[in-house]
């Protein structure tokens, strides 16, 4: 990219990408910012071919004064946070295990790879069907072997069960980016801890997880963007109930069941927002790990 | 104080032994230098002295107390890596305070051993930046700076000074030595380059596959080589051998001379060839001389500028008293 033809050439090479990319993001959401200020109700006989009576803030003032706004919303901070805390902790500890060399290694690294394969509905059809079921699931029948009383996950702790669910299938992503990042740490610098006498717990703390700092910052912040759109597990497992309405699935409900797409309109920009306030307050935190 | 001594050490690595049974004493306050080619087990030997690797057989004993299966942190031992493996993340204060803080020691007495090594090393204006922020010659202090606050018993230097350009290699090899005077602790110190090992050395252990081929002072090393091995490794230039004809009028297999002990004459020179490169220093000369009869290749060393060129004939005569006699199983004749 040293000379003036190759920059221009490569501008007019990246165009086509940027313009598509660019349409592709611009056309959903200034369609969703429309219809959120519209009354859209297709049952009964709004159209776009007859115009849409503009309602103003309407819409946007009856999703957040709705009594399923602020749980809807804590729920998603619940989730999120829950299946971060258990795929980075989970991830890291993993990943050190994974790091020693023992006999089998490669199997075993594809086999922590594996469950990131399974599509999100193939996964909560499983663990519903499979693990979780209270009469024939694995889990129920693993308690019952010890005696006790098996436990009907979903309906008791929904949430719970959804976080189980979907850390299972982030689990491998966090291992694998911090494996990547411990195979990159020198091992001089361990054994220079080592002289220095600290031992393995303080080497941990002083030497390995610094070094993976940037990791972590980048495995939370990725998971967060796909986290926040968690879907396919709670429609396949609760559909919603038991507290385990999440604001993509308010949105949802408002436009698929309630027919409603003006007021599931406004719910996609306050997720928009929701978003972007939790982005912002991660790149905060984590932002500075990234400067180095 | 910080005696360290190896009684029939090995390490074996599966059921490849790269040290055989060896025995070494590295007196106190000593500047012991292990030297010998790549892959010769230097850096294992050391290693097995920080107590990083275990050894398979022997036993280690530092200041007459057995460390054979102390942990490396309780060994009194400071140890400088060639990567220099400072921690990255930390700024250059917290770097050298680490083994302190380890140490458990309290705040004020961290803080004053930092500031004196770090006047000692001229760091003192860069302790709150980072290591990546500094250039090599600053890092390799920093973890020496890392290795003298703990007071250790000894110091041991793995290669330090390779991964430094030339000028500030000679800088550093000054200033270690410098050190050593004024520490006076034991340090132990690995390289290839026998340059290093003759300039800073009080004692040298030259290592070949594991073996310690000679142990010895630079001059003992230079002046009586115990074998061929020793003799082409230390000197630079290496040292000339010649088989043959010519060594058997000293009656022996293989005659070695170093090319500063053979003079460069007008005529009628006991030698004559004809010059191959001649590399001209300004203060040295070096012929590299061909179709002596002798050798392939003859070095030779004139001192000053001699205006002999490519393809000129060069008489020479050897200094009969500085010929090293070597028998056939390449060991020297007194």
């Amino acid at each position: 990219m040293a000379t003036k033809a190759s920059r221009s050439a490569a501008r007019i090479m990246m165009a086509p990408a940027v313009v598509l990319l660019l349409g592709w993001m611009l056309v959903p959401l200034i369609m969703t910012l429309y219809f959120s200020f519209k009354r859209y109700l297709p049952l009964r006989g709004d159209s776009l071919d007859r115009g849409l009576d503009w309602v103003g803030f309407d819409n946007y003032v009856r999703f957040i004064s709705s009594s399923s706004f602020w749980p809807s919303v804590q729920t998603t901070l619940v989730m999120v946070g829950g299946v971060l805390i258990i795929t980075v902790v989970l991830g890291i500890l993993l990943a050190m295990l994974l790091d020693q060399p023992f006999f089998g290694q490669g199997v075993v690294r594809i086999l922590v790879i594996a469950p990131f394969f399974v599509m999100p509905t193939v996964s909560a059809l499983v663990w519903k069907n499979m693990m979780m079921d209270p009469v024939n699931g694995v889990l129920s029948h693993l308690w019952r072997f010890f005696g006790a009383e098996p436990v009907s996950w979903l309906s008791d702790v929904p949430l719970g069960s959804i976080v189980l669910i979907v850390s299972w299938q982030w689990l491998p992503f966090a291992t694998l980016i911090l494996l990547t990042a411990i195979q990159s740490l020198d091992s001089e610098q361990l054994e220079a801890a080592e002289m220095d006498g600290a031992p393995p717990l303080r080497r941990f703390w002083h030497i390995v997880l610094p070094h993976l700092s940037r990791a972590i910052t980048i495995v939370i912040l990725i998971q967060t963007i796909f986290l926040l759109s968690i879907f396919a597990e709670i429609f396949v497992t609760t559909g919603g109930a038991f507290g385990t309405r999440t604001l993509t699935y308010l949105i949802f409900q408002r436009v698929i069941d309630s027919q409603n797409i003006g007021l599931g309109s406004a719910g996609g920009v306050y997720a928009i927002i929701l978003a972007n306030i939790v982005a912002i307050f991660l790149m905060r935190i984590v932002g500075k790990n990234l400067d180095k | 104080m910080g005696q360290i001594q190896l009684k029939q050490v090995t390490k074996s690595f599966g059921d490849v032994q790269v040290i055989p049974p060896l025995d070494l004493t590295i007196q106190d306050g000593e500047f012991t230098v292990f030297v010998g080619p790549s892959g010769c087990g230097k850096s294992t030997l050391l290693r097995l002295i920080a107590g990083l690797e275990d050894i398979t057989t022997g036993t280690i004993e530092i200041d007459g107390k057995d460390a054979t299966d102390v942990v490396p942190a309780k060994r009194g031992l400071a140890m400088v890596f060639q990567s220099y493996a400072l921690y990255p993340h930390m700024s250059v204060r917290k770097n050298i305070a680490f083994p302190l803080r380890m140490a458990k020691m309290d705040q004020a007495e961290i803080d004053k051993r930092v500031e004196a090594a770090a006047s000692v090393l001229n760091l003192t204006d860069y302790l709150d930046r980072r290591p990546g922020q500094l250039s090599g010659g600053q890092r390799q202090r920093v973890a020496i700076g890392r290795a003298i606050v703990r007071e250790p018993a000894a110091f041991l230097f793995d290669e330090p000074l390779s991964n430094l350009d030339a000028a500030l290699r000679v800088g550093m090899r000054l200033e270690i030595s410098e050190l050593h005077e004024r520490l006076k602790t034991t340090m132990i110190y690995v390289t290839h380059d026998q340059v290093e090992a003759m300039t800073m050395a009080d004692k040298i252990v030259v290592l070949q596959a594991g073996v310690i081929e000679q142990v010895g002072s630079p001059l003992e090393l230079y002046r009586t080589p115990r074998n061929l091995f020793v003799a082409g490794f230390i000197g630079s230039p290496k040292m000339n051998f010649i088989e043959g004809e010519e060594a058997a009028k000293h009656n022996t297999t293989t005659i070695g001379i170093r090319p500063e002990h053979i003079d460069v004459v007008e005529a009628n020179g006991q030698w004559q060839g004809t010059v191959g490169v001649a590399e001209h220093l300004g203060s040295d000369t070096f012929f590299h001389i061909h179709n002596t009869g002798l050798a392939e290749t003859l070095t030779v060393r004139a001192i000053g500028d001699v205006s002999l060129r490519h393809g000129d004939t060069i008489h020479l005569n050897p200094r009969i008293e500085e010929i090293h006699r070597f028998d056939a199983a390449g060991l020297r004749i007194a």
